[in-house]
């Protein structure tokens, strides 16, 4: 704990701060809206659904499983080419952003079906019965009444995405994760890789809290 | 011509996997006319939930036809039935209110739906939350509310379109015995002051016989009896009618009930079964006397339903055993008696 570069460190730190919030904030915004999408036609195409369509549900599923377990640093490496086609480079915070958005939207869909699965069928049924569209049935009663538990599912799944930036370092991306791998582990120098620690630690708590606030006030409990 | 009509109706859900097909309708034919209200009981399983949402095309028919004030449903686009929906109120046993939106929001939804202005809705949904007796409540959440509270704004955000037709599905069975009485008179009232027809489906009895002008009664997908709810409760033919009526009105004792009250009585049992205001009990009371018959009522009781007396009275009667029978003899000419021998 005597040798320690973190005083010299900080303009770096606070770059890679910046660095995992706007990853973060990205691929949460982005896969956050493609796995709402993706987990919106996971639960209405299941059966009894909305839009019951076994053969979609299927495919969806089966995509869905497909991508979801692959571990993430193998991941970034198996969407690579893509990323060069859709972001025009295969390395740096856009190719990571890119994977990680994909990786969330996975990640994210299920999220979305699970507390959508939650939504009582008898108000659904009630919407129908005073004659709403399916569409508008998805817009004003499916999403309002899982808001609470998806407020908490994103929540969930920010956090998710901190922990998956810790390997942005692979393909040169930056973030809190690569600032203590980089100038903490290989340096030997526990306090900088602690700091980062304490740092996402305390972004963590922060996010973890404003998502249970905000989840309390939706569900008024 | 009826306001609603089902004429040999089927409906057939598909099998799930692994398993045979479900008849859940098998031929039903019902008239509802408008301004009655009619109760659809029956057992669970019975094909009554079903039943109403095939009239609110909730579910469509596998065969047959249904007709609602006049036009025929039974493939109709879903644009088109989302149209008549909004004509057809429901009302639901778990009560189905949206948790997302206050009272005020739920008794909004359907008018939102149906694209009423927004002066139009408020004025609509201020009325309905007198009417129903909420308007301290129009901006309390749903969780703050009641059982019979939740029923009433359900019942309220069923009317907000002006419905000709409410469809009530055990619309009291998740309720206490006090709030159902609540909930039925606000029914009674929704029929009586807003002119509105209502099907109420039920197992319970007592809803029938306090709020339904006519019932019909469903076993295994069919409709198995039907009629003025008086004549059903007071002479019911089918044995689940009976079974159903024996739960509100007493016909005559069980076997076990029988035998305990042989036990303590030692006359002759008979029933007695009066229907209507024509023959009155105490001319058959003067007429036991007359013969010098005693007796004793042992088991049974009067109802009043809808203005209408009837009831089985089971009495023992002792006495000379030539003096009972003359007795019975005279009494059989004024009411149906049967002996329920020891």
């Amino acid at each position: 704990m005597t040798d320690t570069n973190m005083d010299q460190l900080w303009p770096l730190f606070w770059d890679a701060a910046w660095e995992t919030l706007y990853i973060v904030a990205i691929t949460l915004t982005l896969g956050g809206l493609l796995g709402l999408v993706l987990g919106l036609g996971l639960y209405v195409t299941r059966g009894g659904g909305l839009y019951a369509s076994r053969p979609v549900n299927l495919v969806l599923n089966v995509l869905v499983n497909f991508f979801r377990p692959i571990p993430f640093v193998i991941f970034i490496a198996a969407v690579q080419p893509f990323a060069r086609l859709v972001v025009g480079t295969g390395i740096g915070n856009p190719a990571i952003i890119f994977a990680l958005t994909l990786a969330a939207a996975f990640g994210i869909s299920r999220i979305v079906e699970q507390n959508l699965v939650t939504v009582d069928p008898g108000v659904i049924e009630a919407a129908r019965s005073v004659g709403a569209s399916r569409a508008r049935i998805v817009r004003t009663v499916v999403l309002p009444e899982a808001l609470g538990p998806l407020v908490l599912g994103y929540t969930f799944a920010f956090v998710a995405l901190v922990d998956m930036t810790a390997v942005a370092g692979v393909i040169g991306g930056g973030g809190l994760g690569n600032f203590a791998l980089q100038y903490g582990f290989r340096q030997f120098d526990t306090v900088v890789t602690w700091t980062a620690v304490i740092a996402i630690v305390v972004l963590v708590q922060v996010v973890q809290l404003a998502g249970n606030t905000a989840a309390r006030r939706i569900l008024r409990r | 011509m009826p306001l609603v009509e089902l004429t040999d109706v089927h409906k057939t859900f598909p099998a799930a996997r692994g398993r045979t097909p479900v008849e859940a309708i098998r031929g039903v034919d019902l008239a509802v006319e408008a301004g009655e209200i009619v109760g659809i009981v029956g057992y669970s399983g019975a094909g009554k939930s079903t039943l109403v949402r095939l009239i609110n095309a909730l579910e469509t028919t596998t065969s047959g036809s249904v007709r609602v004030g006049g036009r025929e449903i039974t493939g109709l686009k879903e644009r088109e039935l989302r149209e008549v929906r909004l004509g057809i109120g429901m009302v639901f046993q778990q009560f189905n209110l949206f948790r997302s939106r206050t009272v005020w929001g739920n008794i909004a939804y359907p008018l939102e739906v149906a694209r009423v202005p927004k002066a139009e809705q408020n004025q609509r949904i201020s009325d309905l939350l007198h009417f129903v007796g909420l308007a301290d409540k129009a901006h309390s959440h749903v969780e703050e509310l009641s059982g019979g509270q939740k029923q009433r704004v359900g019942i309220a955000r069923a009317l907000a379109t002006n419905p000709q037709l409410l469809l009530a599905d055990e619309s009291t069975s998740a309720l206490d015995p006090e709030t159902t009485q609540e909930v039925l008179a606000l029914l009674r009232r929704v029929n009586s002051e807003l002119g509105i027809t209502i099907v109420v489906i039920t197992h319970e009895m007592d809803v029938v016989r306090s709020l339904a002008h006519r019932v019909v009664v469903m076993e295994a997908g069919r409709i198995v009896e039907e009629g003025p709810v008086v004549r059903v409760l007071s002479d019911p033919q089918q044995p689940v009618t009976r079974r159903f009526v024996a739960t509100i009105v007493d016909d005559e004792p069980d076997a076990e009930a029988l035998a305990a009250l042989h036990a303590r009585h030692a006359g002759r049992f008979v029933k007695l079964a009066f229907r209507g205001d024509d023959v009155r009990q105490s001319d058959v009371f003067a007429l036991l006397l007359e013969h010098g018959v005693r007796f004793e009522l042992v088991f049974g009781g009067i109802e009043e339903v809808q203005g209408e007396t009837f009831g089985n009275l089971t009495l023992s009667l002792d006495g000379d055993p030539a003096a009972v029978d003359a007795a019975l003899d005279a009494v059989r000419a004024l009411v149906p008696a049967k002996e329920l021998p020891r």
